[in-house]
């Protein structure tokens, strides 16, 4: 049976589209839902093995990127969601999606604690920017990056600098192997920016809670899904992975 | 009650990019250099919260402890160390998005509603260093905010005194609910009328409004329904709406008497005859041509199943007065255009076109009034940027150009395309169906005095209390949000019809849905307000944003208004289609005004315009350069129209929704400048959408029929390169022109309105051979810049902007060179066309000939080809000649590729000179490059006559172009590209 994907929608959240996409091409069936629809029925959250947070601009990037969207979450669905990842279902959070589960605390979640010790804050070039990144996969423990070394994916992002509360949450982020992407260099040079598109400490990219069942990241898997949604695919150029295989690895973690 | 305010600031060991950009900004455009700048966000709040309540609300929602600090009260005035401060805020009754999510965010935590109107947000800038009065003025009305619409105030920790955020009481609108207008006066009193109100209507119109309300038959009715025989202010708006040039295109519609030399012709109507002349005679050989020029947005057929949907509009005078509003306004405005098309469809891709003045123009010669083109164009593309990327449509082709006739206006032209199903529910999607009985539901946002009448300046301070009706504020998420429910709502089949509101407000959009059942009447106390005090004719005209008109039967409106409530949409009945014949508004049950449909329709007069064509002189010319041309061509390189503009393109999101095959910048950095936008419309189809354009406004200089001929065969030639059947090409007309119409102001006009002529002719004669057709436009017709004396008129511009299907999108060819060893070709005829070129416009020549596109049938069917050559993908690369000629292409080709090239350029022709040959603009050429064991074939299918092999790639880092007389230019890739890609970065 093909694993379900509950991909949350609402309030200027707007990649939802291409997330069921990618869902539905490596394997699961994605099913899109308004979060009010999903706070009004929270019981629909168990037919599902996997949650969503997609990109977008939810309410508008206003206050801080991805924190009203989470308050809406934490007052209303907090133990569900909970509930879900101690299920060892999977969660992804993507651009948006990412700032809104750091901010609601599901990563990197300390001890299960799910308080916010690290937040995404604006680019250091102050810029909106959308560009195509090279990441190094730090750790392959998690479900969702099994066999994964190296990709290219576009960010597309302005408050997408990782920033951690103090040092000692960035050694023990390290320490854990919570680190899950960095960025990178496509011939391992230093990497400066644009490499490093927002100045995010240790360039980090990407990150899991503890167990690795919960993954956030700024850049876009769901962006680069055919071979011609590379930016130089007309010369010949086909990557051994694609952003798709982060989707079908969590197809495959279900069966 | 007491006003509770929280600061925000970051801890300062997270840095803030946001002001160190502020401070260079300031740097950059006042000169004024400061130290530091510690920028603060503050939420000043009019609600009752207990101490718990006020903790939570700061913890939760306003500070973020990993990385921020924050105050209670005004306390970083009393705390931070500091010369000078400015704090800004928006004016009462502008709409504050920050603030209203504030208060939506504030409800989801305490679990009851809050109003919008009593949380404010404000910014507080504390400086370092040192700044005259004037200086710190200049700062905070050139930099941090637009005078329109914010309030600031300058403070130092000595004078600093709180803010009262919540004085501010607007009152309610009382009796009477109309003004009488009598229209029984002399011709001067009905001139004046027309200018006091701002109705924009001619003597003629005022005298044949008179006339209609002269008529005993109207009389009659009239004080049947209570109504005073003279109109109402209500009816006089109603009037000046529906009859602006921007509504009723007056100009496109006019009788034109066209004189050249002795040659003499009448035009019955320039759109009629030229624009829907050519469409309906290619649409009698076109089947995928569903909705023309009767809704929003142009319908065309994708495939079996899906119909998709082009509109392109422009917004300049809002931008020239506020840049980031205007400019944000305009690219949301033209998505509720194609969210409003047939039953309604949903936004793919965005195409924003802008022309500025120069960035580098000097001080003293920005005309008085009106803000430097760097400061237009900075705000331009962040209010498109933001309207772009926050709704999550993808802005996948465009074009920035700088001429100093836009230093008067700017032009800002933004288009997009959507998507819908050619069925909902049984239905074709590209109709509507709007019966009498229906309700008229108004959904999106607030109704505020927005753009009523244009803007107003206005000069008060930040505590001083009145609304402004200056400009429009957008706000992309409030109309995600009803764009999301209304693509449910519409699979649902819960609505009938739907169109936008835009210019002209509710009087626009029902007076122009009214007429599918022939009435509506409107209860406009039934419309939600932003603040109380407005009147009637206010409500109606009303151009506040992110707001729809839907058509609701009666036996839907309850799940449909239900359905808005769950989706954080508000919506609200405001009256019903009739058949009555009339457009009917009432206000608390009074009825304030009654109009006739169809002479509120058709009883314009019309206009009678003069034309009169002379053509200038046009004379081969030559400069008296014969060496340097590495230099020449570096410096054209570095010139803003040919630079690259990726520092500003990449801020624009172009590939969310996961279609975008063809970046607007690829190459082996991807830095290199693509032709235009294709789309993988689905996942798992090949199937693709391609967007391109044309534009070239310098050529007006010379003559309209062919600036208008090489925009519409740019935008062409880039469609078939980038893999468009040329059977499913279809084109946008967005004219952009000075006054055309003969007077004191503008005694030029008869000469205007023939390039206007010439303009449509040529549109007319190339949408006819290419088989283009036109399938939607709009027309901007008064953009001249008067003051003092002093008048600037931008340059006749006609935007074309080209769609068509890519039968197999994995055929798509771009434009950079990939590998040594491949034969370089040019596709097409080179001449002696440098009149009006970047070249000669680089040396100040004004003589020259026009690029000229001689032979549209042949053309055509040379394109015909190349499209049959990339069928068969014989082609490792195409890129087309435009700005700068052939020089400027291969430069282009070569180092985005970072493959070297060598060209002899002495096949082109003894007859043209060494400048003609790298520099002309000849319309209708490609350059191509091929693999030998694809040359043969190449050549058969294009045809010998049409390409000629110049070179080829080579594994050298430089490009060099021989001529029979030796080496003309000799650069690295390198040197030809850091000027190109740096020029505009600031």
């Amino acid at each position: 049976m093909k694993p379900k994907a509950l991909i949350l929608t609402g309030y200027g959240i707007n990649a939802e589209k291409e997330l069921k996409w990618a869902f539905d091409l490596a394997g699961a069936e994605g099913t899109i839902v308004h979060l009010e629809d999903l706070i009004e029925n929270k019981k629909m959250i168990n037919d599902y093995q996997i949650l969503g947070f997609p990109g977008g601009f939810s309410f508008g990037d206003h206050i801080a990127s991805g924190k009203v969207f989470a308050n809406l979450v934490k007052y209303n669905l907090f133990e569900e969601v909970k509930n879900f990842i101690a299920a060892d279902k999977l969660v992804i959070g993507i651009c948006n999606g990412f700032q809104v589960i750091t901010k609601l605390g599901l990563v990197p979640s300390f001890d299960n604690s799910y308080e916010p010790v690290v937040s995404l804050i604006d680019n250091d070039s102050g810029k909106f920017e959308d560009r195509w990144v090279y990441l190094d996969v730090e750790n392959d423990k998690s479900p969702w990056l099994k066999g994964l070394k190296k990709l290219y994916v576009p960010v597309r992002h302005g408050e997408g600098k990782l920033v951690a509360r103090d040092n000692d949450v960035l050694e023990r982020l390290k320490k854990n192997g919570q680190v899950a992407l960095r960025y990178t260099t496509a011939d391992g040079s230093p990497v400066e920016y644009p490499a490093n598109p927002n100045g995010s400490v240790y360039d980090i990219a990407g990150i899991t809670n503890e167990k690795g069942n919960v993954l956030g990241l700024m850049p876009h898997p769901e962006a680069y899904i055919s071979k011609e949604l590379h930016p130089r695919w007309t010369e010949g150029i086909v990557d051994e992975h694609t952003g798709l295989d982060i989707f079908k690895n969590a197809v495959a973690y279900f069966k | 009650m007491q006003m509770l305010r929280f600061e925000i600031k970051n801890k300062p060991q997270f840095g803030d990019s946001h002001s160190a950009g502020t401070l260079k900004t300031i740097l950059e455009d006042t000169g004024i250099e400061l130290s530091s700048l510690e920028t603060i966000k503050a939420y000043n709040i009019n609600e009752a919260l207990s101490p718990t309540e006020a903790q939570q609300i700061k913890n939760d929602l306003l500070c973020d402890a990993v990385y921020q600090e924050s105050r209670e009260g005004f306390a970083y005035a009393k705390e931070l160390d500091y010369d000078f401060a400015i704090e800004v805020a928006y004016k009462n009754g502008v709409t504050d998005n920050v603030g209203r999510t504030t208060a939506r965010g504030m409800s989801f935590i305490l679990g009851r509603d809050v109003n919008f109107g009593n949380v404010r947000s404000s910014a507080v800038y504390f400086f370092k260093g040192k700044a005259g009065e004037e200086a710190k003025i200049s700062i905070a009305e050139n930099v941090l905010c637009n005078t329109l619409i914010e309030d600031y105030r300058i403070f130092t920790r000595e004078s600093f005194s709180p803010i009262d955020y919540f004085s501010y009481q607007p009152e309610n609108t009382g009796k009477p609910y109309f003004d009488v207008i009598n229209l029984e006066v002399s011709d001067a009193e009905l001139e004046k009328i027309s200018a006091d109100r701002v109705l924009s209507l001619t003597l003629e119109e005022m005298k044949a409004i008179r006339e209609y309300f002269r008529k005993d038959s109207v009389k009659a009715a009239r004080e049947k329904m209570g109504l005073p025989t003279d109109p109402t202010d209500v009816e006089m708006e109603l009037f000046g709406q529906t009859w602006s040039e921007h509504c009723k295109h007056k100009i496109f519609a006019a009788e034109v008497n066209y004189k050249d030399g002795n040659e003499t012709k009448t035009i019955k109507n320039l759109f009629k005859t030229y624009i829907k002349g050519s469409t309906d005679k290619i649409k009698e050989k076109r089947d995928d041509l569903l909705s023309l020029f009767k809704d929003n947005a142009g319908v065309v057929k994708f495939d079996d199943d899906y119909a998709y949907c082009v509109k392109v509009e422009t917004h300049n005078s809002p931008s020239a007065l506020d840049p980031y509003g205007g400019a944000m306004t305009g690219i949301v405005g033209v998505n509720r255009d194609i969210i409003g098309t047939g039953l309604g469809a949903y936004p793919i891709f965005n195409t924003d076109v802008f022309c500025f003045g120069s960035p580098y123009t000097e001080d003293e010669n920005v005309p008085e009034g009106l803000m430097h083109p760097r400061r237009i164009f900075r705000g331009v593309h962040r209010g498109v940027k933001d309207g772009g990327n926050e709704s999550g449509i993808p802005t996948v082709n465009g074009s920035i150009t700088f001429d100093p006739s836009f230093l008067g206006k700017p032009l800002v032209f933004c288009g997009t395309g959507g998507l819908m199903p050619l069925q909902v529910n049984g239905k074709e999607s590209f109709e509507k169906y709007v019966q009498a009985g229906d309700q008229v539901v108004m959904c999106g946002g607030f109704i505020g005095k927005d753009g009523i009448h244009g803007a107003t300046f206005s000069s008060v301070q930040l505590t001083e209390a009145s609304p402004t009706s200056a400009v429009q504020i957008g706000d992309p998420i409030t109309q995600k949000k009803m764009l999301d429910f209304l693509m449910e709502a519409r699979d649902a089949g819960m609505y009938s019809g739907l169109t936008d509101n835009g210019a002209g407000g509710l009087a626009s959009s029902i007076g122009e849905m009214a007429q599918f059942t022939n009435g509506a009447r409107l209860d406009l106390e039934k419309c939600p307000l932003k603040y109380a005090g407005l009147k009637p004719w206010e409500i109606l005209l009303s151009e506040a944003q992110e707001r729809m008109s839907i058509a609701v039967p009666k036996d839907k409106v309850a799940e449909f208004l239900a359905l808005a409530k769950r989706r954080d949409v508000e919506a609200n009945v405001i009256g019903e289609f009739t058949d009555s014949g009339m457009l009917e508004c009432f206000y608390n049950g009074e009825r304030v005004s009654t109009l006739d449909l169809e002479m509120l329709h058709e009883g314009n007069p019309g206009l009678k315009i003069d034309a009169q064509w002379t053509a200038p002189k046009q004379t081969r010319a030559e400069s008296n350069i014969v060496c340097g041309y590495g230099e020449l061509l570096k410096t054209l390189l570095a010139r803003p129209n040919v630079a690259s503009k990726e520092n500003w393109v990449r801020m624009y999101d172009h590939e969310v929704q996961a279609r975008t095959v063809n970046k607007p910048f690829t190459g082996k950095e991807n830095d290199g400048p693509s032709d235009g936008g294709v789309l993988k419309v689905f996942p798992d189809k090949n199937e693709g959408l391609v967007i391109t354009h044309g534009m070239t406004p310098r050529y007006s200089r010379l003559d309209t029929y062919q600036m208008t001929a090489n925009v519409i065969d740019e935008a062409v030639r880039q469609a078939i390169i980038l893999g468009a059947n040329p059977d499913t090409l279809v084109g946008l007309d967005n004219f952009c022109w000075p006054d055309p119409v003969q007077s004191e102001a503008t005694p030029d006009g008869t000469y205007k309105m023939a390039q206007l002529v010439r303009s449509c002719e040529a549109l007319y004669d190339f949408s006819i051979a290419y088989n283009c057709p036109c399938i939607s436009g709009k027309d901007s017709m008064k953009n001249d810049y008067r003051r003092g004396g002093k008048k600037v008129s931008v340059l006749p511009t006609l935007l074309f902007t080209v769609t068509g299907k890519s039968d197999d999108i994995t055929k798509t060819v771009s434009f950079y060179f990939k590998k040594p060893g491949k034969k370089i070709y040019l596709i097409g005829k080179t001449k002696a066309e440098l009149g009006a070129s970047e070249y000669f416009e680089m040396l100040g020549i004004k003589e020259g000939i026009v690029p000229t596109v001689d032979n549209p049938e042949k053309t055509f069917a040379m394109y015909k080809k190349l499209a049959e050559v990339l069928k068969k993908g014989l082609l490792d690369s195409a890129h087309d000649l435009s700005d700068g000629g052939l020089a400027v292409a291969l430069s282009e080709a070569a180092f985005s590729g970072n493959t070297g090239a060598s060209i002899d350029v002495s096949v082109l022709g003894a007859e043209l000179t060494a400048e003609e040959k790298l520099f002309s603009e000849s319309p209708s050429r490609i350059l191509v490059s091929v693999d030998s064991a694809n040359e043969k074939a190449f050549l058969e299918t294009i045809g010998q006559e049409n390409a000629v092999l110049l070179g080829e790639t080579n594994d050298s880092d430089f490009v060099e172009i021989k001529d029979a007389e030796g080496v003309l230019v000799r650069e690295t890739l390198a040197d030809l590209k850091d000027g190109w890609k740096t020029a505009l970065d600031f």
